[in-house]
């Protein structure tokens, strides 16, 4: 299934040169914005108001990232955005494992309907639900709070992770669960002896695009929180390290690499996972 | 297969996905619809009460809403186009086998993984008048984020950045399931690369760019966070958006029935736009 002879074939067609060309743009445009905030954020403060004229600042110095996670708003925002994201994504796998099972292997009236709204829901205007969220949530106590977050993230994680795992489970062959329930097992015992440690992979993909998901917040953030003590680390760097007369974009930098550090690390070790939860159904 | 207890399972195992979900996302649609009938503003509570289609009559017959709905959509389908075209380009060439390939499908998607945040605030690091890239190369010291056009330049690149990954991972997806032997048989005909792209890497390549372009459209005409965080709408109000004016509605204003109708009208374009590209896809299946 390669289509290895057109990629030999264009090879030719194409100048060497002009093609190392083009994956040098793309490497350097993907990649010039983290140099660029990696730089800025290994100056110090003074060296960076007193304006920097080398490549690299003069004295690297940690100093920034220092002064971050001495700052204890900060480090109270990086552990809520920890908490409310891990939580999403282990309720979200947990539900979506339940959900997309069913949606797979038992019989349920409607479940073409049921399997579109989850995937609709997914294309939902964030803003617009906002507005009556801040409303309901202002009667529950849940403004300001870890829970309210949780909940509303569901709608970014929900709906990819339940279609991942019920496009898995469909793949899995049914003889398996057919043989550990003619050995009398009851549904929920074959879902979590058989086919949960079959689906792991997938289980696996399904967390790491929640958790992605989920730490990309903003909005909700934004509108539900008002205490900087319950900010998520992305809402808290906005207003990061902006004194009256400059914003010192040091500061800000050394937060923007901390947080972004733990999704890199994903990219890096799950790229394959990545990328087929990603394109998953989206070719066929 | 399926034993009698299985269907009182099925829907025991479905239910809290969909209640999560419909209490989400069906339910602060009804509440928006009833609340854009109705006078609804905190900060002033003695106004409460019914108001009929007053909210959509003040919405429409604003000349500066009409303008955002204007921006808002050139904004969509101007980057939208350039987002495709880079996109399938540099799916294109990861498609390509060279040394490295490997690493550099690892530093495209990492844009995308980063938060939108992250995108937003290290452009705005790059184009700082002052410490920015583009004054530390060149000695350019436009301020983009204040003038108007400038702005939208920044606030496209900062979005493209981010988005133009995922189209290409789309993309290259649908390049890998086209089977080589197809341009085989090309070669035999003699017709070159050129004539090969156009003629049947674009055709069998349709189910993928429909899945991007839906995706980057809906994304594009409700952009949000590149705008908070770049130029909080301005400068004065000309980068404002849907969501953005949502946005403010709701929480600056604190007008939840003007919100709600623009919320409304947000989802009713989003559906459309929806509706009608999944249905220009299956007219397009059918003939094809």
């Amino acid at each position: 299934m390669r289509a290895t002879g057109h990629g030999r074939r264009k090879a030719r067609a194409l100048p060497r040169a002009g093609f190392a060309l083009l994956v040098a743009a793309i490497l350097v445009s993907s990649l010039l914005p983290f140099l660029w905030i990696l730089r800025t954020s290994l100056m110090s403060s003074r060296e960076f108001s007193g304006g920097v004229a080398g490549l690299l600042p003069a004295d690297l110095t940690f100093s920034s990232y220092a002064e971050n996670f001495a700052d204890e708003t900060f480090l109270r925002s990086l552990g809520n955005s920890i908490l409310i994201c891990l939580a999403s994504t282990v309720l979200s796998v947990l539900l979506a494992t339940l959900a997309g099972y069913a949606l797979a292997r038992l019989r349920i009236r409607g479940a073409g309907i049921i399997l579109g709204f989850v995937l609709l829901a997914g294309f939902f205007p964030v803003l617009a639900m906002v507005g009556p969220l801040f409303l309901v949530y202002r009667e529950l106590g849940l403004l300001d709070s870890p829970a309210g977050l949780v909940i509303a993230y569901m709608v970014y994680t929900l709906p990819l992770a339940t279609w991942l795992l019920k496009n898995f489970f469909d793949q899995i062959p049914g003889s398996l669960e057919e043989a550990a329930m003619v050995d009398g097992a009851t549904r929920l015992q074959v879902l979590w002896r058989v086919v949960v440690p079959v689906a792991l992979p997938a289980v696996f993909t399904a967390a790491i695009l929640s958790f992605i998901l989920a730490w990309n917040d903003f909005a909700f953030a934004v509108s539900f929180l008002q205490t900087p003590s319950e900010f998520t680390a992305p809402q808290a760097i906005v207003n990061f390290g902006q004194s009256q007369f400059q914003i010192f974009y040091n500061r800000i930098d050394a937060a923007v690499v901390v947080i972004t550090l733990p999704v890199v690390l994903l990219v890096l070790f799950a790229q394959r996972r990545i990328v087929s939860g990603l394109t998953a159904g989206a070719v066929k | 297969m399926a034993r009698p207890s299985s269907d009182r399972l099925g829907y025991l195992l479905v239910a809290p996905t969909v209640l999560i979900l419909l209490s989400i996302t069906a339910f602060p649609l009804a509440y928006n619809l009833w609340n854009s009938l109705r006078h609804v503003v905190l900060t002033d509570p003695s106004s409460a009460g019914f108001a009929g289609l007053e909210n959509y009559r003040a919405l429409l017959g604003d000349p500066q809403f009409a303008q955002v709905l204007a921006r808002t959509s050139l904004f969509t389908v101007v980057s939208v186009s350039v987002q495709m075209a880079v996109g399938l380009m540099v799916a294109l060439v990861l498609h390509r086998r060279f040394r490295g390939r490997g690493l550099v499908r690892a530093a495209v998607l990492i844009p995308w993984a980063v938060p939108t945040v992250v995108a937003a605030i290290s452009w705005k690091t790059m184009l700082d008048p002052q410490s920015g890239v583009l004054s530390f190369l060149f000695g350019v010291d436009t301020a983009w984020l204040a003038g108007e056009w400038t702005a939208w330049i920044a606030i496209a690149v900062a979005d493209g950045w981010k988005t133009v990954p995922f189209v290409a991972i789309i993309l290259l997806a649908g390049l890998q399931v086209i089977p080589g032997d197809i341009y085989e048989a090309a070669r035999v005909d003699g017709s070159g690369a050129w004539h090969a792209f156009w003629k049947l890497t674009l055709p069998l390549l349709k189910p993928a760019l429909m899945v991007a372009l839906i995706f980057r459209t809906l994304s594009a005409l409700l952009i949000f966070d590149v705008i908070f965080i770049l130029t909080g709408g301005g400068p004065g109000d000309t980068t404002e958006t849907l969501s953005y004016v949502t946005w403010r509605e709701f929480l600056v204003e604190s007008d939840f029935g003007g919100g709600g109708a623009v919320s409304v009208l947000m989802l009713v374009l989003s559906l459309v736009i929806a509706g009608a590209y999944t249905r220009l896809f299956r007219l397009d299946r059918r003939e094809g």
